[in-house]
């Protein structure tokens, strides 16, 4: 499985951002996209998953797993929302997301022990915490199979212990053949992943993380 | 898509829904109108039907705008849209109504006849209206969702859907009432309004979807 990203440009409200942009990954590869703030990480992202429209250049995913041929199809979207509603129990919104988005990876009580949630499951979205609602989230990745985790800023509000909990996690998504895209600001303890840098003035290169000092 | 279905009726449900909210609105739009038009028995009887209908359409209105916002505003939205590989879109927005008219719609339709007796309306009049009521009001949720998708982006967007749909809701008002008097008053016909009445709600459950997924689309930044 290969993620290629040819020549690609895109923008908010017809200003570009960014333009010629090429990056490949194969699976069991993560790639950070680094910046300043408003550079278009999460531009970038939400064009990867399909819910903008790119100005112009391809995505395409060579040699899916069946089921994945269409990018947006492949890819879990963790964005700065949860998307958790909060008069509903943590597990309730997770089997409604498991049900929702199918190809069951593993079962709700399951996942929610890996985040470290197992015991607050029966209470609503609404009682939990900045980091334990993000871990829910992150739990959200964990029920459902996708191929490409696309993941912005995923370790917001979450403490060290979760954060190292959260690359363990990661590390074993790429383990599995898979294909993690983060853009933040913090290391995320992975080994040795790809680096995108955007500039604020759509000036973009790529790099590995180690010849970061 | 059933697990769409039951995650919405349950949020309709619970604390916050606006089902309740709903029913006292249509409850208050009924229990002022005698006091408006005066103690008339007959008058209240005769313009019944009509009453019923305008304010079972204003009740349906309320909510409307929080069919996609509220998705909107913790970020499911963004997932429902992904998903279109695996779900059409439309059919996730059908869906969609579909749960909202059943929790914030169908009680209007259940306490129809209750406020009928508010109107002093007579039995036939009361079945005949809560029958046209079953049957429209699904259309006037179907074009309230291209509304609300369409104003979707906006934080305030709520009296905007409201103005937005309501010229677009006259056919099925019109159609609607006529066909609840042709029960009651003899030479009026009450198949041929009440035929047309579910043409209107079939034809936006093929349009309404399509027009909102495509809204939707484009609404997304």
């Amino acid at each position: 499985m290969r993620l290629v990203a040819e020549n690609l440009a895109g923008g908010r409200g017809g200003e570009i951002l960014f333009s010629g942009l090429n990056f490949a990954l194969s699976g069991t590869e993560a790639l950070m996209i680094t910046g300043p703030n408003g550079a278009g990480k999460s531009t970038l992202l939400r064009i990867i998953a399909g819910l903008l429209e790119k100005t112009e250049g391809h995505i395409r995913l060579d040699g899916a797993p069946a089921g994945f041929e269409n990018v947006d199809a492949a890819c879990h979207y963790l964005g700065h929302l949860n998307a958790m509603k909060p008069v509903l129990t943590v597990e309730e919104n997770l089997r409604f997301w498991q049900l929702f988005h199918g190809i069951a990876h593993i079962t709700v009580a399951e996942a929610l022990e890996r985040v470290q949630l197992g015991d607050i499951g029966h209470l609503p979205f609404a009682y939990l915490s900045t980091g334990q609602k993000r871990r829910a989230s992150i739990a959200r990745l964990l029920i459902s199979y996708r191929p490409v985790w696309l993941l912005d800023e995923p370790t917001a509000g979450l403490d060290k212990t979760s954060e190292e909990q959260f690359a363990g996690l990661m590390r074993d998504h790429l383990k599995g053949g898979g294909i993690v895209i983060a853009a933040t600001h913090l290391p995320l303890g992975l080994d040795n992943p790809q680096e995108l840098v955007m500039g604020g003035n759509g000036h973009v290169r790529t790099r590995r993380w180690e010849a970061r000092s | 898509m059933l697990s769409l279905f039951l995650r919405d009726t349950r949020l309709g449900l619970r604390a916050g829904g606006g089902m309740l909210v709903g029913i006292l609105f249509f409850l208050a739009i009924i229990a002022v109108v005698p006091f408006g038009v005066g103690p008339d028995l007959k008058l209240l009887g005769r313009i019944g039907p009509a009453m019923l209908w305008i304010g079972a359409l204003l009740a349906t209105l309320l909510g409307l705008d929080r069919l996609f916002q509220a998705d909107r505003d913790d970020g499911s939205l963004d997932l429902l849209v992904m998903a279109s590989e695996r779900y059409m879109l439309a059919l996730t927005v059908l869906v969609k109504c579909l749960a909202h008219w059943t929790t914030s719609v169908l009680p209007l339709v259940v306490a129809s006849p209750l406020l009928g007796l508010f109107m002093n309306m007579q039995p036939s009049a009361i079945g005949a209206t809560t029958l046209t009521l079953l049957v429209g009001t699904p259309a006037i949720t179907l074009i309230g969702a291209v509304g609300a998708a369409v104003a979707v982006a906006l934080p305030r967007g709520g009296l905007l859907v409201s103005v937005i749909i309501l010229p677009l809701t006259i056919p099925v008002l019109i159609f609607g009432v006529s066909a609840a008097y042709g029960a009651v008053e003899d030479p009026a016909p009450f198949v041929a309004p009440f035929l047309i009445l579910i043409a209107i709600t079939l034809f936006f459950t093929v349009i309404g979807p399509l027009a909102a997924a495509a809204a939707l689309k484009s609404s997304a930044d």
